[in-house]
């Protein structure tokens, strides 16, 4: 006898409900109420929460809580194909991006890719300390022979912080402009920001096949979109209300507004979203690793699979500087823009 | 005097809230701005305004924090949409204008000095002064001339290449003149332009206005909360009370004649001496002692007590271009420095 009986009784739902006996799987507390041969008196003490499950005892109508879970995993595989046809040839070009960039990032021998890094460095950067740094983390991590997966990593986080920051400065601009817009995109990215990483990859196994580079590209996408659009968001909505009013005083156009004072205004924003963008890649890369990711994370999971300690750690240490030289690059940009326009 | 009325403001009324529509019919039924608030949660922003503003001089707006007269001054090139009311220039209405045509009117025909300046803080001097002409869409070797030009004038010769927070704020306001004057727009809207400078730097900047008025006769609509600014820039003054106007017209005459307590206390601390001009207290009379000497209609009476070199006893003769207007005794002149009180009289 179940604690909801009476409920459905009183209600009359018992027909709904329908017969008593049980076809489902036994939960464990069936199991053991049936092994101690009594049924389980409930006290007030136990009186149980009105769960998917206490409901389920009393009313085989109303489905269990794994249906649940169940269900969505049904839900999705059925319309896996028809998604399919739709993301597959829209990712497409996510996946020669990155065969591309990895391609060419590792066939190009050492002594063009490291200088063109270098002066991509500076053009970016303006500053001699900064490209002796990066060019000391390239020169350590090609030292003890970690230079194609770092290679392998860089490339992946250059194709994907572009992609970010080519559809995030949009979506944030449209976000300034919309407090609806505003109020719907926030907690998405709420939850893509909060959503355990791993979680993404889940959806993306069953919708692609895990030796296509976009699988680990949408995954980093997704984690990593989210700070730079926010911080352009912000950077936009931060913009002086009184430079605003003069630009529309002067008879400014809306275009002219944004490419004139807005996005110019909101850079410095924008530009620490790029660096947070960037570092969010690194982290995902390495997760993504999981899904055949190449690149220094394959080392990192080799490390932790087989309990190979130096491994794991040298490859750790190299992701840590890596991540120091691209956090200093774009903090040097970043700087460079500030100094040109701080306002007052 | 029959210069054109260039803008002018008819039966102009805003209200802030919810529903503006309603609260407007309630107005009009002779609900009070507290009682308003109160009832219905509105704010009435402005309340039957008519103000004429004639082509080639000032017209400043004055009054306390809260009275409305920054919403007023944004109705005329509609940064603020009126909720009744007409707003023509030229005798166009301009509410009934499109976003193209506005924005025209925005670019040619109405610049805007602002009280924090808002120079763009990412372009040089030189860029913020032709910002009006980089609107058009000129290229920047096109406008570089009109806006050197203009930036020479107001004294900032050299700087162009300077980003403004290289500036202090004085020049930083010298170039926002210099912004609305190379727009070349006939009607210039200043809004507290001098309120956030200290006051030997305001004082400079009101006689650069002026200087540049005598030359140029543009239009100018003028907001300050400073009396002693609106008594010396202004040839037609409008005191605004909780979104109403309280009085209007030439500064003499409202000195000497207050509407209203509001005003009398408003103009019993400034120095009559310096605002008041000969034309406002000169008489047909002539005086039956010799005239000791000729002043101007437009001298201010401070200068003909020194003139008088403090002495009671002196008249002059008041005359322009050679011919005699009337005469001035330092009697009547001292007589018309004592405040009058409204409440006395009656």
């Amino acid at each position: 006898m179940a604690t909801y009986d009476r409920l459905f009784d009183t209600l009359g739902l018992r027909d709904w409900c329908g017969t008593e006996e049980s076809d489902g799987p036994m939960s464990m507390a069936d199991l053991l109420a049936k092994s101690s041969g009594s049924e389980a008196t409930t006290s007030l003490r136990d009186f149980p929460f009105p769960s998917l499950d206490a409901l389920h005892d009393a009313c085989q109508a109303i489905p269990q809580s794994r249906d649940l879970t169940k269900g969505l995993e049904t839900g999705f595989l059925d319309i896996r194909d028809a998604l399919r046809v739709v993301v597959d040839p829209l990712t497409q070009p996510l996946s020669w991006a990155l065969e591309d960039m990895l391609w060419v990032m590792t066939e190009t021998p050492w002594w063009v890719m490291v200088p063109v890094l270098l002066l991509i460095t500076y053009a970016v950067a303006r500053s001699w300390k900064v490209v002796g740094f990066v060019a000391l983390v390239l020169a350590g991590l090609a030292f003890v022979d970690h230079y194609e997966v770092a290679m392998q990593t860089l490339a992946i986080i250059f194709v994907c912080a572009l992609i970010c920051v080519l559809f995030g400065v949009p979506i944030g601009i449209a976000m300034s402009r919309s407090d609806r817009l505003q109020g719907v995109l926030t907690p998405v990215l709420d939850m893509l920001q909060t959503l355990p990483p791993f979680v993404y990859l889940i959806p993306l196994i069953f919708l692609f096949s895990v030796t296509e580079p976009k699988l680990y590209g949408i995954a980093v996408i997704l984690y990593a979109i989210v700070p730079v659009v926010r911080l352009t968001n912000l950077g936009i909505r931060l913009v002086d209300p009184d430079v605003i009013e003069a630009a529309d005083a002067f008879g400014m156009t809306k275009s002219q507004k944004l490419f004139g004072v807005q996005i110019p205004l909101a850079l410095p924003n924008i530009m620490a979203g790029v660096n947070q963008t960037i570092m969010m890649s690194l982290a995902m890369v390495v997760i993504a690793s999981m899904v055949s990711a190449p690149g220094l994370g394959i080392l990192v999971l080799r490390g932790i699979r087989n309990l190979e300690l130096g491994v794991g750690l040298i490859a750790g240490l190299g992701i840590v500087v890596l991540a120091i030289a691209l956090d200093r690059v774009t903090k040097a940009s970043l700087a460079r823009i500030d100094a040109s326009q701080t306002s007052r | 005097m029959t210069k054109n009325v260039k803008v002018s403001i008819r039966n102009l009324y805003k209200i802030f809230g919810a529903d503006p529509q309603a609260a407007l019919a309630k107005v009009h039924e002779g609900m009070t701005k507290a009682e308003l608030l109160d009832q219905t949660g509105h704010v009435l922003g402005l309340q039957d305004i008519n103000v004429d503003m004639k082509e080639g001089e000032i017209t400043v707006i004055m009054g306390l924090s809260g009275s409305g007269k920054s919403t007023l001054i944004r109705h005329l090139n509609r940064l603020i949409e009126p909720t009744a009311g007409e707003v023509l220039v030229n005798g166009e209405d301009i509410l009934s204008w499109n976003d193209a045509q506005l924005r025209t009117l925005r670019r040619e025909s109405m610049s805007m000095v602002f009280q924090n300046f808002a120079l763009l803080p990412h372009r040089t001097v030189l860029e913020n002064a032709g910002m009006a002409l980089a609107t058009r869409g000129m290229a920047r070797r096109d406008f570089e001339g009109e806006a050197n030009k203009w930036l020479d004038r107001v004294g900032l010769a050299g700087q162009g290449e300077q980003y403004p927070r290289q500036l202090s704020g004085g020049m930083q306001q010298r170039v926002g003149i210099a912004r609305a004057l190379a727009s070349n727009s006939d009607i210039m809207l200043m809004d507290e332009a001098f309120s956030a400078l200290d006051p030997l730097i305001r004082t400079d900047m009101q006689n650069l206005l002026l200087e540049l008025q005598a030359e140029l006769q543009k239009t100018i609509v003028f907001i300050t909360h400073d009396l002693d600014e609106a008594l010396k820039l202004a040839d037609h003054l409008v005191i605004l009370k909780d979104g109403a106007v309280v009085q209007q017209g030439q500064p003499q005459e409202i000195l000497l004649n207050p509407a209203d307590p509001y005003i009398e206390d408003f103009v019993a601390d400034i120095n009559r001496a310096r605002v008041l001009r000969v034309r406002s207290v000169m008489t047909d009379r002539k005086p039956d002692a010799p005239v000791d000497g000729e002043v101007a209609p437009g001298d201010n009476l401070e200068s003909v007590i020194a003139l008088a070199e403090g002495n009671l006893d002196r008249a002059f003769s008041v005359s322009k271009n050679g011919e005699t207007l009337g005469y001035i005794d330092m009697q009547s002149l001292v007589r018309a420095l004592v405040p009058r009180r409204v409440d006395a009289e009656a």
